[in-house]
């Protein structure tokens, strides 16, 4: 755990070097609109959160140990045609099924991540709006799952996955029908340490 | 149809702050029963030299208006204005047609009110109850709602639920941020107070049994976590948050455990905690997803949603676990579901097989079997039974917006609640307050 904070950390201290003006970390949380990796941005997870009764919230996050040693550089995760800059999985209505067409898509993710052991991947699982929210994190997480077999299958290990299902809490397009509905049935593979 | 618009009066019953972007809720009643009984609600007498701080009669009828089992006459047609018992003429009411009539009188002691007031039945002549109750200013409100209570239970048989309480999540856009809040409001929409605010989503709230305490889903730590929080001081821990999902916490009807859904052990089952030991137990082991648990009144048993046989049906298992059994047959889709406070009926989200894909309300007779279909919405979820079992407040969606609607258990009567902005969802109706 205390691994993995250190590594959240380290996310944020490289995107904040790298990408520092479009990073914002005034409290009002994390852009969830544009969730591609180049901008992923973790910050302290209480910021903008209020008790009622506490206050205003909590404020600041422990930002002491940061190493400076953050930059990676990975241009093949950046050049847009490697299978690497894919990174979403979209699925059929209550299915975990990964299409064919994502095969190779993830085998080379999967290459990747082997190759590169010090590198780390969440995979978000979603669902569409319709049915329950609390079955929907289920399955957004079966989703996720899916994926993350696969994954493991070709040679990433555990200890870089690590999986979290929004079910239908942050659709990536508001709408209904199926064409909206079928944008949101996905799962996204975000590089956090890179 | 009616319209009751409410202004934005705020009254602090508690501690918790009210964010500045929450508006009390609108209600509106889409449909209601073609027998609505008429009632004559007089304005309560007052004598005193001060402005009155509520109209504690509008408040009683608006509650009675809202079930749609009544309907007030207005107060301009009415021949005489009894604040007292003797002051009545019967056959002032008997020419209105008016079923029942109901007086008060409230009178200002040291900054106590005490109001006094009596429930007729008009063709009979007769007093049917009457009741005085002492308020002071934070709570004449509630007192209105208490008289409501009183009166509706005297017409109808049944206890009222208008002195509780409603959650739900709000979701609002601040700076193109999304902001989820955790709101409880009075039964009216009235009072509307944050009890959690956060950029990160907020689910699952669930009442303990003694209306103090809600357990909810937080994001706000990037992992769905389990938290509970004191509704009056807003203090608060995490009692769950092992790796994977953390959700869909319930209290048990005694408040001494909680139901919840973990899939720390590789998918989601359903487990039992002790509140006193925090100890875990699991009921279910299938490898299929196991949700949504609820418990029966008695807490002997629970019903949850699995897709063990291929599709989300509902289930009931023992609280000592064994064998689960199948309860729904009917339709593509069971989930989410609620018991009736008696236990009569349990209440879920139903896709029927021909009903176009859509997700509406349904009720599963325990007893006999049967299930029935009361909304007609595309996307109705999260049904809650008011504590009287008289009503089912939902989420809905009015053009593409979440808003919260209620139907009575016997399907005649539909309200539709709205604030103003954002998203609304996941209402819980509360307990009776102790």
């Amino acid at each position: 755990m205390i691994t993995m904070i250190n590594r959240l950390l380290l996310a944020v201290l490289v995107i904040a070097m790298a990408a520092c003006s479009s990073t914002k970390q005034t409290g009002e949380g994390v852009d969830i609109e544009d969730r591609q990796p180049a901008e992923f941005s973790i910050e302290d997870g209480e910021d903008g959160v209020s008790i009622g009764g506490i206050g205003d919230g909590v404020s600041g996050g422990e930002t002491n140990g940061i190493g400076s040693d953050g930059s990676y550089s990975f241009t093949e995760l950046d050049d847009p045609d490697s299978p690497l800059s894919e990174r979403i999985i979209y699925f059929a209505s209550d299915s975990n099924v990964i299409g064919n067409e994502y095969t190779s898509m993830i085998e080379a993710h999967s290459r990747f991540l082997a190759d590169n052991p010090e590198v780390n991947v969440v995979l978000e699982g979603h669902t569409d709006e319709r049915g329950t929210r609390e079955y929907n994190l289920a399955l957004g997480e079966r989703r996720a799952k899916s994926v993350r077999d696969f994954l493991l299958l070709q040679g990433a290990s555990v200890s870089q996955v690590e999986m979290i299902s929004y079910g239908e809490e942050r659709p990536a397009q508001s709408g209904q029908g199926e064409s909206f509905w079928g944008q949101n049935r996905r799962v996204e593979i975000l590089y956090t340490n890179r | 149809m009616k319209l009751l618009k409410f202004a934005a009066l705020c009254i602090v019953l508690s501690v918790v702050s009210t964010t500045s972007w929450s508006k009390p809720l609108e209600i509106e009643i889409t449909k209601g029963v073609d027998t609505a009984l008429p009632i004559a609600i007089v304005p309560f007498g007052w004598n005193s030299a001060t402005v009155i701080p509520l109209d504690v009669a509008a408040v009683v009828t608006a509650d009675l208006q809202r079930t749609g089992l009544f309907e007030a006459i207005d107060d301009s047609d009415f021949l005489s204005a009894p604040t007292a018992i003797d002051d009545v003429e019967f056959r002032d009411w008997r020419l209105l047609n008016a079923s029942n009539l109901i007086i008060g009188d409230i009178t200002e002691d040291s900054d106590v009110y005490v109001i006094e007031f009596y429930v007729f039945d008009v063709f009979k002549g007769k007093k049917l109850t009457g009741y005085a109750l002492r308020a002071n200013k934070q709570n004449l409100r509630n007192a209105a709602h208490q008289i409501s209570d009183i009166v509706y239970e005297a017409l109808t048989g049944q206890p009222g639920a208008f002195a509780t309480r409603i959650a739900y999540v709000s979701v609002g856009e601040k700076a193109n941020k999304k902001r989820y809040s955790l709101q409880v409001s009075d039964a009216d929409g009235f009072n509307p107070q944050s009890l959690l605010t956060s950029p990160e989503p907020i689910l699952s709230p669930s009442w303990s049994p003694d209306g103090n305490q809600m357990a909810y889903v937080s994001y706000e730590e990037r992992r769905p976590r389990i938290y509970i929080q004191e509704v009056a001081t807003g203090k608060r821990e995490v009692i769950s948050s092992f790796p994977g999902l953390n959700g869909a916490p319930v209290w048990s009807p005694d408040g001494k455990k909680l139901a919840l859904v973990l899939s720390k052990d590789g998918n989601p089952d359903i487990y039992v905690m002790d509140m006193a030991s925090r100890e875990l137990t699991r009921l279910t082991t299938s490898t299929a997803i196991e949700t949504e648990p609820t418990w029966a009144p008695n807490g002997k048993m629970l019903a949850f949603t699995s897709d063990r046989g291929g599709n989300p049906q509902i289930y009931r298992i023992s609280v000592n676990g064994g064998r689960s059994e199948r309860l729904t047959f009917e339709g593509k889709y069971n989930a989410r579901p609620r018991f009736s406070p008696n236990g009569e009926f349990l209440a879920m989200v139903h896709v029927g097989n021909n009903s176009g894909g859509a997700y509406r309300i349904a009720v599963l007779d325990m007893d006999i079997g049967t299930l029935r279909v009361l909304t007609e919405g595309q996307l109705d979820e999260s049904p809650s039974f008011s504590p009287n079992g008289s009503m089912i407040i939902y989420a809905t969606e009015q053009q593409g917006r979440g808003v919260l609607a209620a139907v009575s258990t016997d399907g005649r009567v539909h309200q539709r609640l709205s604030i103003e902005d954002g998203d609304t969802r996941e209402p819980v109706w509360s307990p009776f307050k102790n």
